[in-house]
């Protein structure tokens, strides 16, 4: 898979419309152990992204994936900005001399590892690392495997749900201390979604 | 060296930063410069990095900025507008990790005396509990 500029429209699109289609639910699960704006920041974030996409499309990736995180961080509005920003910015800075698909976990991993610093969290802190990692290391560790779609598909979902019984140290959900415990965590879950609009999107495409 | 560092003061909500630099401005004068922010780019609470930029610019001086900042996503947003500055100054823009309206007070204290960058941002942290 080269990720041509139509290619990339499409998965631009999907995940900034699942993102957008999920600002409801994101919230409520805000609302439980944050302060209740993560759906409204990420969709105002988003539309921003769906505003610039015939701009991003023609983009090479890794400058495109850097306009996206740009975007996020210059309109999100709360602590998810940086946060994404910082993924799809170094996400795209590491595309810029890589190829797709052989370094797909190299560029996720760029990523991933920006929000880790970015945060000053770790894996188990009830974030959206706690998705984020398990997706790294099913990209590493089954790279060549038929099903790495499906797969990663799965591993994001269970991932949600294991933040549930976590107790959150990291970001607004810490203040509630023992309290955030049986929550599914929303940064979490926004991270699941836009791993799963990548998913749908590569499937269909398939 | 007339010059004094700048202070930014970054809150969720508006009328805690414009309260916030009322104080400062009542307590320590107008020698210093002081910009404030608050609000998401639809007005509601949040921060923003674009306004946080704007901040920065308003009070710029060669000595350097300090922002005080109140919850998480203000010390987040802040640090990213901070990384988004042209790199001549983006290390003389440094985010305390005081309370914002304890820690305003004391920077732009210190700052009216002329002081460093660290020095201003040592006074404000001085606040933090250990």
């Amino acid at each position: 898979m080269s990720l041509e500029p139509e290619m990339l429209k499409s998965l631009v699109k999907a995940a900034a419309e699942q993102v957008i289609a999920s600002a409801a639910e994101l919230t409520a699960l805000d609302q439980a152990i944050g302060d209740g704006d993560h759906g409204a920041n990420m969709k105002r974030g988003f539309e921003a992204v769906l505003g610039k996409l015939d701009t991003i499309a023609v983009l090479p990736p890794g400058e495109a994936l850097k306009s996206i995180g740009k975007t996020l961080v210059m309109t999100v509005g709360g602590a998810s900005g940086p946060l994404y920003g910082s993924f799809f910015l170094a996400a795209g800075d590491a595309l810029s001399n890589k190829q797709l698909p052989a370094d797909l976990a190299d560029v996720f991993g760029s990523g991933v590892n920006a929000v880790s610093a970015r945060g000053r969290s770790k894996a188990g802190e009830k974030t959206m690392l706690d998705v984020l990692f398990p997706v790294l290391e099913t990209l590493q560790s089954e790279a060549a495997s038929p099903d790495l779609i499906a797969r990663v598909r799965t591993i994001a979902h269970e991932a949600v749900a294991r933040t549930a019984p976590m107790q959150a140290t990291k970001g607004r959900a810490s203040y509630l201390g023992a309290r955030s415990v049986g929550h599914v965590d929303p940064g979490a879950r926004s991270s699941c979604v836009l791993v799963h609009a990548v998913c749908d999107t590569l499937e269909a495409r398939s | 060296m007339t010059d004094t560092v700048g202070i930014v003061i970054v809150s969720h909500s508006k009328d805690i930063a414009k309260g916030t630099a009322d104080m400062v401005r009542q307590m320590v004068g107008s020698e210093v410069k002081v910009a404030f922010c608050g609000g998401n780019p639809d007005g509601g609470l949040g921060t923003n990095v674009p306004l946080i930029i704007e901040a920065i610019n308003q009070v710029w001086s060669p000595k350097g900025v300090a922002i005080l900042v109140d919850l998480g996503g203000a010390e987040t947003n802040s640090e990213m507008a901070i990384e988004m500055l042209p790199e001549s100054r983006r290390d003389r823009v440094v985010v305390c990790n005081a309370p914002v309206v304890e820690g305003a007070v004391m920077a732009a204290t210190e700052a009216a005396s002329g002081a460093t960058l660290e020095a201003v941002r040592r006074t404000a942290e001085e606040l933090t509990p250990v």
